[in-house]
């Protein structure tokens, strides 16, 4: 019995620890971001790999995000006799919630991953102590630059996947069933507030950004420098990614969109 | 090069506790270089060695006593000050640790696209004079990964002198590597230490080849020094550990078993 709240009591205390280790981290990372905005190319070659690289799965996934909007959006409006609202609801269904959240989870396991994942062997291979010992701040020079090429990318990406995914209800919707074209655009366009909907939906993919590279770039430079260490340092970034961006939704949602 | 210790002081540590954590690794530690030295720090596996080096980059900070080098007091420096000092030292770790991202050419030219401002031409002069210093001016466009163990820490040797700097630090220069390669990386320890006029310290176990190359040896045991001298002198050393290292003993004052209850009572346990 002892022994359990003993346990209980040293895996809060390590939680808060590890809290505090985050907290410290980033505004170490923020103090020393100077460098990725004066070194542009820095900056690009990061974007790249967090953003370029995740485009083919994100248009993959929007897409058939998109092609399961419109047919299960037509089979229930069809109920109701309203399947003429379906542009407004593909279109809000992705820009307030699915865009970017299901954008924000594939980014934690495709980019999120490949940070901890590079950031951690250079750990374990002392590339990150060779760099500080050549009196080069690893924070400025590597950390902060995916940090912000992942806060950067990220509403992007999500943008992307709600594009793709109104062109997949689209699809469905005007090209399969048949739904009126005319009819599908202009009750999107009537659905769709610009502030409400689509500004709010920008500001969730971007908090997500935030919070997934913050993540990543945590787990990898507070890793175990092992091969075993930061397999499971990649592991921690893909579950509290996912965690962390359904948990910020849900607040961010009742914030944004409902309470007021 | 016993002429040397007259010389000017590079490293001093005196009186120096640390560890990390509440772990206490190193006790009282006394230590100097001097220009134009190579010394080397032995001892076994965890005695300590590394850290010893970690304190005189500023990576750690001592519990007590003073680290001085190259004129900057270390237990006290801001950060500022610790990443101007390491600009003057050239580190080669234990197994080259290159950027792996980069080729050949832009490791050797890492430091100086950092820290200075010089013209493309010059850094590519530059990175090809430090590549020839170890023989690997034809692999300045390998991959690192295309790189053997040898090839590896010579590129990295040459990384660790592109600013030319007044103190290298080698950890494990001699892990892992054969013959040939081990004889090359000894030579040049050597050579570009009195080509620069700079300190070295060596973190080795490796008895033979080190003995032949420096000029002055600390011995390191649990986080202490019990021994240090020439060459010569550690090679005639009465310290029973000392001598049970040099001459490659398995059982002395470090014993061959680890810790364990005898024998026979472990398989009677088992019956």
């Amino acid at each position: 019995m002892i022994e359990a709240v003993a346990r209980l009591g040293r895996a809060t205390i390590d939680a808060v620890v590890q809290l505090g280790l985050a907290a410290r981290f980033v505004i170490a990372l923020l103090h020393h971001s100077g460098m990725t905005f004066r070194r542009l190319p820095l900056l690009i070659r990061d974007l790249y790999f967090a953003g370029v690289l995740s485009i083919l799965i994100i248009v993959v996934s929007g897409a058939f995000v998109g092609l399961v909007l419109g047919l299960q959006g037509y089979d229930t409006l069809q109920r109701f006799g309203s399947e003429t609202a379906l542009g407004g609801v593909v279109a809000l269904s992705l820009l307030r919630e699915l865009g970017p959240v299901v954008a924000a989870l594939l980014f934690a396991s495709r980019a999120g991953s490949a940070m901890t994942a590079e950031i951690g062997l250079m750990k374990a291979t002392e590339q990150l102590d060779a760099m500080d010992v050549m009196a080069v701040n690893p924070i400025a020079r590597v950390i902060a630059p995916k940090f912000w090429a992942g806060v950067i990318a990220m509403p992007l990406l999500a943008a992307i996947f709600s594009a793709v995914g109104i062109l997949g209800g689209w699809f469905i919707g005007v090209v399969v069933i048949g739904v009126d074209h005319g009819t599908f655009w202009s009750q999107m366009q009537n659905a769709v507030d610009f502030e409400e909907d689509v500004r709010n939906g920008v500001v969730k993919s971007l908090i997500f950004g935030v919070i997934v590279t913050w993540i990543a770039v945590f787990q990898g430079w507070s890793c175990t420098p092992t091969a075993e260490g930061v397999s499971r340092a990649i592991t921690k970034t893909v579950v509290f990614g996912a965690l962390a961006v359904l948990a910020a939704d849900f607040v961010l949602t009742a914030f944004l969109f409902i309470g007021r | 090069m016993a002429q040397c210790v007259t010389e000017r002081l590079v490293a001093s540590l005196s009186g120096v506790d640390a560890g990390y954590g509440t772990r206490q690794i190193l006790h009282g530690i006394d230590f100097t270089v001097h220009r134009g030295q190579v010394v080397a720090i032995m001892g076994g596996s965890g005695s300590g060695k590394t850290t010893l080096l970690r304190l005189m980059t500023g990576q750690l900070r001592p519990w007590s006593g003073a680290v001085e080098v190259l004129g900057v007091r270390l237990e006290q420096a801001s950060e500022a000050q610790r990443y101007a000092l390491r600009r003057r030292i050239g580190m080669l770790f234990q197994f080259g640790a290159l950027f792996t991202d980069l080729d050949v050419f832009e490791n050797v030219a890492f430091p100086l696209r950092e820290h200075t401002r010089l013209p493309e031409p010059l850094i590519r002069d530059l990175v090809l004079l430090k590549l020839e210093a170890v023989g690997l001016r034809g692999a300045a466009r390998l991959r690192t990964s295309e790189l053997s163990g040898g090839m590896a820490r010579r590129v990295a040797l040459a990384r660790a002198i592109a600013l030319d700097p007044e103190l290298i630090l080698y950890d494990e220069p001699f892990a892992g590597l054969d013959p040939i390669s081990l004889a090359t990386i000894g030579t040049l320890i050597r050579r570009l230490n009195d080509a620069l006029g700079a300190a070295s310290v060596v973190v080795t176990h490796d008895v033979v080849e080190s003995l032949a190359l420096v000029d002055y040896v600390y011995f390191v045991s649990r986080g202490r020094i019990v021994a240090h001298g020439t060459p010569d002198e550690i090679r005639n050393a009465s310290d029973p550990y000392v001598r049970q290292f040099v001459r490659g003993e398995i059982d002395g004052p470090a014993p061959f078993h680890y810790p364990a209850p005898p024998l026979a009572e472990a398989l009677m346990e088992g019956q």
